[in-house]
């Protein structure tokens, strides 16, 4: 296996077509792009979109990516911010065939490589707190295309069973082998065990992997919710060194 | 600009002739937060002028007020591109504070709580041109917005009406502050379009 | 809005370094304490990002994109290491 070339060599703007769009929730759409240069993108890494009107006006943001490994495919999922200007944008204007600019692979710091590349078996606990999925989307498909042994466990909270992300392509992943663990904030799904409710730190303690495991955390949310969630699992005994966050801001 | 993206506008950008070049009106203030904001207990704040020997005179917060508060309408503008209108503030002239301090010096760095600097040329700090100021738009700062008082400098670009001020430093050379280290104007005209070096 | 994470300005520090830096460990000069530069906390001022120390707050780097140019202050970091 050769080198990846360094970071500068693969980084940079590119152009990409729009060849799928389709809603995935009732604020959220499935896009994906073919950008015939993509030189492949690490589980977990982002790229940022730069939009430019007639007039030179351009607006930019960065969005994660819920592909991972070759090819010339690169898929987003993007939640419209009420007071956004590029997300509305994305979500409701974009059209099949238009042409979009973007900037990366980014990041080497928020991804997950393969055991046959780290070496390293400790198990790794995925924490998600709503459009926060969408990275680990990424780890999830990666992990188990190639069946790497590591143990994988993803927990998603999520306002109410609509608002999920990709639903039945985890359902699907639960049933080879992803432990899979939901949280609803607002309304719970019927026969659902647990009343909903914002996650807790005991909540926590039960449904993700334990402190003696030693496993690494990703945590992918809201700027409240990554230092709720952090902070507990710190309390809990995790080592903060083993822990790699993603806040995403406001608009 | 070789790229345009169909179907992108942004955001509305009407325009009025009380816009400079390259402005666009906002209704709402939007906050530029460039570290944590600072909360300031108007119990212990104080404002400081060191002039360039080295005096140092002292205000409390109600010293400082004391001194006299105006009402002032005036628009504001941040490099950003984005202006607000007609806004109504509350504060102390310079010329009152800075009254009765002898100096020589030529320009002024302001200081923050949490650390930030701009700086500023002396001359344009008076005369009526900028206040300590404690109140917008009929409420008190809020501290996102550079409360419990802030310099206002409206006629320069927004990032010299420095957040949370506690104080100038007079001086006889024209130093740069924070932003002024990364590449923006020492002057900031917004008539002027000086928003870079 | 307040901050994000370290590894929210690769895209822009990619213009400008070889390598990933979000990936670099980096030493405060401030407080002295070390981490990853993606561990460090950005906030996007819209003038600049500002990156700030996750132990003492103080300013470890600043990036401005003018129309003409990038200007980058690393004035607050003591060194920085990464893997070959």
């Amino acid at each position: 296996m050769s080198d990846p070339p360094p970071a500068a060599a693969r980084t940079a703007w590119r152009v990409g077509t729009v060849i799928e769009a389709r809603p995935e929730t009732s604020s959220a759409r499935r896009i994906v792009l073919d950008i015939p240069d993509w030189p492949g993108n690490d589980a977990g890494q982002h790229l940022d979109v730069r939009l430019t009107a007639p007039d030179g006006y351009q607006a930019q943001r960065s969005y994660s990516i819920a592909s991972a490994g070759l090819g010339s495919r690169v898929e987003l999922a993007v939640d419209e911010l009420p007071e956004g200007e590029v997300s509305p944008f994305l979500v409701e204007d974009l059209q099949l065939g238009d042409r979009l600019e973007v900037h990366g692979p980014l990041g080497g710091y928020f991804i997950w490589m393969p055991q046959s590349v780290t070496h390293d078996a400790r198990p790794v606990q995925l924490i998600a707190g709503g459009s926060g999925i969408v990275p680990f989307l990424a780890m999830v498909r990666a992990h188990a295309a190639i069946a790497d042994p590591t143990p994988f466990r993803l927990l998603y909270a999520v306002r109410e069973q609509s608002d999920v992300f990709y639903l039945q392509e985890l359902l699907q992943l639960a049933l080879s082998g992803l432990k899979l663990d939901f949280v609803y904030s607002g309304t719970a799904p019927r026969d659902w065990p647990v009343p909903a409710g914002r996650i807790t730190k005991e909540a926590l303690a039960g449904l993700a992997i334990p402190a003696s495991e030693k496993p690494r955390v990703f945590i992918c949310g809201s700027t409240g919710f990554v230092e709720l969630v952090a902070g507990w699992l710190i309390e809990l005994g995790h080592a903060a060194a083993d822990i790699r966050t993603e806040r995403f801001g406001g608009t | 600009m070789s790229f345009i993206t169909r179907g992108f506008s942004g955001r509305s950008r009407e325009r009025d002739p009380r816009l400079p070049p390259g402005q666009t009106k906002v209704d709402d203030w939007p906050v530029l937060s460039a570290g944590p904001t600072p909360k300031v207990d108007p119990e212990v704040w104080s404002f400081t002028v060191t002039t360039e020997t080295g005096a140092q005179t002292h205000w409390s917060w109600d010293e400082l007020r004391a001194l006299g508060l105006e009402d002032i309408e005036t628009d504001i503008h941040c490099v950003t591109h984005w202006s607000k209108l007609a806004m109504t503030w509350r504060g102390v002239p310079l010329d009152k504070i800075l009254a009765g301090i002898p100096t020589h010096a030529g320009y002024a760095m302001a200081h923050s709580y949490g650390g930030y600097t701009t700086n500023v040329p002396l001359p344009e700090l008076l005369n009526g041109q900028s206040w300590v100021a404690f109140e917008a738009d009929g409420t008190p700062l809020e501290p996102e917005h550079g409360g419990p008082a802030r310099l206002l400098v409206p006629h320069l670009y927004f990032w010299k009406s420095a957040k949370w001020v506690n104080g100038l430093t007079l001086m006889d050379s024209n130093d740069p502050g924070f932003w002024e280290q990364s590449g923006y104007s020492l002057h900031g005209d917004p008539w002027k379009e000086e928003r870079y070096w | 809005m307040g901050h994000v994470d370290g590894n929210a300005i690769a895209g822009s520090l990619a213009e400008i370094f070889p390598f990933d830096v979000t990936a670099a460990v980096g030493r405060c000069a401030h407080c002295g304490s070390t981490g990853m530069i993606g561990d460090a906390m950005v906030y996007f001022a819209a003038t600049g990002t500002i990156v700030r120390c996750a132990n003492c707050d103080e300013v470890l780097a600043v990036l401005v994109e003018t129309p003409s140019r990038i200007w980058l202050s690393l004035s607050g970091v003591r060194g920085l290491t990464l893997p070959t």
